[in-house]
């Protein structure tokens, strides 16, 4: 074992990337024939689904034996923090076209509407908006209650991940775990706020482009919540076996660092999106 | 494949012998009014300048090409940097940029003044027709493409003004400045004159403006410029600038056929004028889509032919148009199928119904009347 | 767990043993030369078959009148062969190329990540399938241009979702690629090996892959908008709902301005290869070079909307954009005079690489120029949407990104197989290659320039002369293809055998293994004086 870490590990061949094609597949294939109402596309989501997890939990598997039997060295440990980093930034930039589309909604093509007297008569540019063909009125989002509180809620899972993070390098297992069991239990807190939120609002997704960018920029920030609250399972489920120790745990690190992005993310929707 | 083969070729030689008499257009069409003059000499500008640097930079690549060579045993030499050479050679290319970027601002302010127009039309997109509003006037048309399917189909000669010519051009006065205000009604398009040294995307919803002044009488063509579905390459734009007397004649004969339309619509038609004046009419606005046959093209665009909402009955029992009935998708359209209340008037609309129940392979038997249709809007 | 990982550890030491052979070598592997070799062929193949969805379109502008498709097929063909040219052709190539030669240039062992290397190759599949077979769902393929421009894709039938998660899984398969290039740069190199001593062309992949980065999640949200609106009743591109549909415009483009620079930076790694090994002299400028692609990457991230000169923007944007496009004409021009720098006084001889390297900077200077003419926002005007459009990307991205590759190809390609190619046919590939493809597409700037739209199947009478010329360049275009696809495979089943250093003034690592390079190198870094 010890020349491995000498050099670059290197896996040898493996079925998992053909598989991910497979399961990708799968799911894309099944998902436009759903959406054209043809027959089997909702069994091959869900075959896909099926095969994705397996994936999933196969692959992360055999890079976590891969871990622990010490095959890296501190060459590979730092791709890893390269690939992490920059998988976060395509991540970043994901949102930015979401956040774009909201800028120019706002503040471009609502005012373009307005203009257009001859077409759209009497619609003022305001926000939030429907559109002008909107008929009723309805509630937008109001700040100050819950998503204040969630607001709250991910900055504080965010100190407790660092806390937590500290007892990973004092050694200190408890703390460890239980910084991570918090976090896990503040990030659960948020998505039933949010849910909870989704089920009282006063508007689809349908309601013209306020509903649009509202759903489909929360929607998205809560779905990265979810699989963080999931990444963050599994690593405590790891440190309760026993993983990591406090030189060699890029995994927590790596998990750490999407939580602590998925937080930034709140921040711009708490702002753009809820309050202005 | 081997016919094929002889015919492109056949056709190619000919092509090749017919080269002297064919008309090679090698630049912007001549341009007719201030703006295409200006984007005419910028273009001009912009090449001199561009083939001027080709050549320099080209001059020298193509003579060390030929004076480098191992062959005629030049030694490589071995520099690789040039501080000063290499500042030169950007701060150059910067000023000369300057040159092309001064004129080119000036016409783009003047290109999007529409202030202090002497009329305004109001031009609307749709697949795959154009629709012109003279604000102010009254007068509405729409202009459909006037080339055959004969010809696009190679069944008959191919005119002059093959897929460039309309049934209703735009008219407007030479000498004024025109302002066009454009939107769509389903999909973007775009409106083109080049001669006018004009062109405007058409976007649904929105209004885009733009302007032009022509100085010469004369029949000038554009094409729609943004792919907007299947016909896309035959909807043409045609507009004849006229003097302003004859501008004002035109304007006047458009009225007169708005009011002598309206005045048909309130008599009673009989079955056999309906079905004929329908027919013309399904053939210049349904055709494209629904196909002359009444066949569509499935999945797109579906067949009239024993469609059930063109066979089943237009006007519920409380006298009222059946919501998803043939007068209701006429009038309103979903989704892709156009709404065609602001297109076309009482008289066409109750005939290219009653068309499509009596035609088509359709034998419904009723009889939609103007005065029906009037009442329903 | 363990015992698996045992194993594998000990399969790189010795090279028999427990690798897979067949077809699972290529379905398994995690070695960047396999998987090099799986993206070019990939990519040859889609170009052939891009290639051909050309021909069909040539053959149908060959004269005016429709002869052999209706309008909205001929929609279909212009849109998959726009998309599969640009993401099953160029991009995978030029991945290719980088798997092949990234690790044997800084005298790394493998990618960063072979197994996630392999899995970008492997989305490719379902992408093009996805792609492919769209052509047979009801209502056929998308017909709304590679752009995808919202309402037209709205209206469009299954094969638009098919493309829209196409373009996700190309996505994902881009990021993952990119990711695994960057991190390979920044963490593989042999020691010794500082940034500013790499070879240009991995640092225009470096930085390509950035572009990458950036861009492709943009697009992936512009998609998305695009399946919510068609599916789940949202309304970001629907005015009646305060939406826009140049807002798509905008998104796509804040995309599509640097894919295309995607698409060429590694073309010009490729030259300033080529160049300095055929004129014996060093690569001119190296700083310079840098500092010129960073400079090209950053502004294409503010130039977009030169695309959506029509549109109406107001004045200000209008002007900003125009200026921001013009700027990108400098550094682009530093890039050209350093490589007629470089070959100045040099020793300088023609072999097929070479005449590929020399012809792009020519041709593609002139696609520059059209660029550039185009920038010039009052002349677009009467450009847009043009064939002139069509003459200057297809300058920039056959003349440029393609010819580059190929050169790039005849160039390397002795040290994957082991054998010279055959240089005549070489040689005569690259001469038929160049004159079809200027009788093809340099009467399009005069079409244009006249007035033809692009995307339509049949035009006025005016323009049939020059299409008729250019359609017959085309075809013969396509056949010389063919001629390479036959040196190619002539190649890889025989031929002289080729030295280590193949040409006689080459330079770096990759040069230093035996030819063909065996499956294994650089375990043990080399060491950079
Ligand atoms: C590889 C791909 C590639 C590259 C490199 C470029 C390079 C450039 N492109 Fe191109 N472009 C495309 C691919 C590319 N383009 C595509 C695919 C489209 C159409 C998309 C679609 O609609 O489907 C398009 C469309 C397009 C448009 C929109 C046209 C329209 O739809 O109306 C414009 C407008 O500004 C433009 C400009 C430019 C400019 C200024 C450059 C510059 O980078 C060029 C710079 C180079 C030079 C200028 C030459 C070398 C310089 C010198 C020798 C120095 C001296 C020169 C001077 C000082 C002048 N391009
Ligand atoms: C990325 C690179 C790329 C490349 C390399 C090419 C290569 C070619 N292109 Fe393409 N083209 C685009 C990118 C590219 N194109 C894009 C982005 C568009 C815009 C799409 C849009 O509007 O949305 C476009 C649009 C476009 C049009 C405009 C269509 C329209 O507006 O309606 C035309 C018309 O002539 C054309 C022609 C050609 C030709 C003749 C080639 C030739 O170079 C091809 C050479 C031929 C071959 C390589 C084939 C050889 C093989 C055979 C002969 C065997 C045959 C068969 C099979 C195996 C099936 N292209
Ligand atoms: C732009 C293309 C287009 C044009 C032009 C067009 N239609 Fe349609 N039409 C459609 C489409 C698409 C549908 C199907 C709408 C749907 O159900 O989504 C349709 C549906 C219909 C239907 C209902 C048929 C059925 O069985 O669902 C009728 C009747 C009809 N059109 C009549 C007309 C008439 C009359 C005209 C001309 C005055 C016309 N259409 C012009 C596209 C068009
Ligand atoms: Cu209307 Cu193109
Ligand atoms: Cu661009």
């Amino acid at each position: 074992m010890s020349q491995n870490t000498k050099n670059y590990y290197l896996p040898g061949p493996s079925f998992w990337p053909a598989i991910a094609a497979t399961a990708l597949f799968l799911l894309a294939g099944g998902f436009a024939m759903a959406l054209n109402n043809i027959a089997p596309g909702k069994l091959l989501m869900v075959a896909g689904g099926v095969i994705f997890a397996y994936l999933l939990f196969g692959w992360f598997s055999e890079v976590i034996g891969e871990s622990i039997s010490k095959v890296y060295n501190k060459q590979v440990d730092k791709s890893f923090r390269w690939g992490m980093g920059w998988f976060i930034f395509s991540e970043v930039m994901f949102f930015f076209g979401f956040f774009g589309a909201l800028f120019y909604a706002r503040n471009v093509s609502l005012h373009w509407l307005a203009d257009a007297q001859l077409l759209w008569p009497g619609f003022v540019a305001s926000w939030p908006s429907a559109g002008p063909a909107a008929k009723e009125a309805f509630t937008p989002m109001a700040a100050w209650g819950i998503p204040a509180i969630n607001t709250l809620i991910l900055l504080s899972s965010g100190a407790t991940l660092t806390w937590a993070h500290w007892g990973l390098m004092k050694n200190n297992r408890k703390q460890l775990a239980m910084g991570l069991i918090l976090t896990i239990a503040l990030g659960a807190t948020f998505l039933f706020l949010q849910a909870h939120e989704y089920a009282e609002a006063g508007f689809t997704i349908k309601t013209g482009i306020y509903g649009a960018t509202f759903y489909m920029l929360t929607g998205f920030h809560g779905l990265h919540v979810t699989l963080g609250a999931i990444m963050l399972t599994v690593i405590l489920i790891r440190v309760l076996k026993g993983h990591f120790d406090s030189h060699n745990h890029f995994g927590f690190e790596a998990v750490a660092w999407y939580w602590h992005f998925v937080d930034v993310v709140w921040l711009f929707l708490f702002i753009f999106v809820y309050w202005l | 494949m081997n016919k094929k083969a002889i015919f492109f070729l056949g056709t190619g030689l000919s092509s090749i012998v017919s080269t002297a008499q064919a008309a090679y257009q090698l630049n912007l069409r001549a341009p007719v009014t201030e703006i295409a003059r200006q984007i005419y000499d910028l273009h001009m500008l912009i090449v001199y300048v561009c083939l001027a640097i080709f050549v320099v930079v080209f001059g020298v690549m193509f003579y060390s090409l030929y004076k480098h060579r191992k062959s005629v045993g030049h030694q490589a030499a071995q520099f690789h940097e040039h501080h000063t050479l290499e500042i030169v050679w950007t701060i150059i290319p910067a000023l000369i940029l300057l040159v092309m970027a001064i004129p080119a601002t000036k016409t783009i302010l003047a290109m999007k003044d529409t202030t202090e127009a002497d009329m305004t039309v109001k031009v609307t997109g749709h697949q795959w027709k154009w629709e012109y509003e003279y604000l102010g006037k009254d007068v509405r048309f729409i202009s459909n493409l006037a080339t055959t399917q004969d010809q696009i189909n190679n069944k008959a000669e191919k005119g002059e003004n093959y897929l460039l010519e309309v049934d209703n051009p735009m008219v407007v006065p030479v000498g004024k400045k025109v302002r066009v205000v454009l939107t769509a009604d389903d999909v973007i398009h775009s409106w083109s004159v080049p001669s006018f040294g004009v062109k405007q995307d058409a976007i649904p919803g929105f209004i885009k403006e733009t302007w032009f002044r022509v100085d010469q009488p004369g029949t000038y063509r554009g094409q729609c410029s943004e792919l907007c579905g299947k016909n896309h390459g035959f909807m043409p734009i045609v507009i004849e600038a006229v003097t302003e007397d004859k501008y004002n004649a035109w304007i006047d004969s458009k009225k007169a056929a708005v009011a002598a339309a309206a005045a048909s619509g309130d008599k009673e038609w009989t079955k056999d004028d309906l079905v004929a004046n329908g027919k013309a009419v399904y053939e210049k606005n349904c055709a494209v889509c629904h196909q002359a046959s009444g066949a569509g093209l499935p999945p797109a665009f579906p067949a009239l032919t024993g469609s059930k909402i063109a066979n089943a009955p237009i006007f519920g029992a409380d006298g009222k148009y059946l919501k998803d009935g043939h007068l209701d998708r006429v009038l309103n359209g979903v989704r892709v199928m156009p709404s065609w209340k602001a297109l076309l008037n009482d008289v066409e609309i109750a005939s290219v119904i009653t068309y499509e129940r009596n035609a088509l392979g359709n034998s419904v038997g009723d009889v939609l009347q103007p005065a029906q249709v009037k009442a329903a809007r | 767990m363990s015992t698996t990982t045992a194993t594998h550890h000990d399969d790189h030491a010795h090279d028999s043993h427990g690798h897979p052979t067949g077809l699972m070598r290529w379905v398994k592997s995690t070695n960047h030369k396999d998987i090099g070799t799986m993206y070019l062929w990939f990519s040859f193949t889609m170009f052939l078959f891009a290639g051909g969805l050309a021909m069909l379109i040539r053959a149908e502008l060959f004269q005016p009148g429709l002869q052999f498709f209706q309008p909205e097929f001929f929609n279909q063909l212009t849109t998959l062969h726009g998309l599969i040219m640009i993401f099953g052709a160029i991009m995978p190539a030029f991945v290719g190329l980088a798997n092949w030669q990234v690790p044997l240039m800084i005298g790394a062992p493998d990618m960063a990540f072979p197994r996630l290397n392999n899995m970008s190759f492997w989305l490719l599949i379902p992408a093009a399938f996805l792609l492919l077979t769209s052509f047979f769902v009801p209502g056929g393929a998308v017909a709304g241009g590679w752009t995808l421009y919202p309402p037209l894709s709205v209206q469009g039938g299954m094969s638009v979702d098919m493309t829209i998660f196409a373009v996700h899984i190309l996505g994902i398969s881009s990021i993952v690629g990119s990711i695994n290039i960057i991190t390979t740069i920044f963490n593989m190199r042999a020691p010794g090996m500082t940034l500013m001593k790499m070879p240009m062309f991995v640092w225009t992949w470096l930085i390509t892959a950035y572009l990458l980065i950036a861009a492709m999640p943009v697009l992936a949200g512009a998609v998305t908008m695009l399946l919510t609106d068609r599916h789940f009743g949202t309304h970001f591109f629907n005015a009646a709902g305060g939406g826009d549909p140049v807002l798509f415009q905008h998104v796509f483009w804040f995309f599509g301005h640097p894919e295309v620079y995607i698409m060429i930076l590694p073309a010009f790694g490729i030259l300033s290869t080529i160049i300095p090994t055929f004129a014996r002299k060093p690569l001119f400028g190296y700083a310079s070079m840098v500092y010129a692609t960073t400079a090209i990457a950053v502004l294409s991230f503010v130039v977009w909307a030169h695309h959506m000169f029509t549109t109406g923007m107001p004045v200000a944007g209008q002007l900003f954009f125009m200026y921001s496009t013009m700027l990108i004409s400098i550094p682009t021009g530093v890039k050209v005079f350093n490589w007629l720098a470089t070959m100045w006084k040099g020793s300088m001889t023609f072999e097929t690489p070479m005449l590929f390297a020399v012809a792009v900077v020519f041709l593609f200077t002139i696609g520059g120029f059209s660029g550039l003419v185009c920038s010039i926002l009052p002349v677009d005007i009467q450009l847009q949407d043009t064939y002139y459009v069509v003459a200057h990307f297809h300058y920039v991205l056959f003349s440029g990104a393609a010819m580059a590759i190929m050169g790039g190809i005849y160039y390397w390609i002795p040290k994957w197989t082991g054998h010279m190619y055959d240089e005549k046919l070489g040689k005569v590939h690259f001469w038929l290659t160049t004159i079809a493809f200027n009788v093809t597409f340099f009467p399009m700037h005069f079409t244009g320039l006249a007035g033809m739209p692009r995307r339509i199947p049949d035009y006025a009478q005016q323009f049939a002369e020059f299409n008729m010329i250019s359609s017959l360049g085309a075809f013969a275009l396509g056949l010389s293809q063919l001629l390479f696809l036959y040196v190619v495979i002539k190649c890889i089943r025989g031929g002289a055998k080729a030295t280590n250093q193949v040409w006689e003034g080459a330079h770096g690592l990759e040069w230093t293994v035996p030819s063909p390079a065996p499956f294994h190198t650089f375990e043990t870094p080399p060491v950079l004086k």
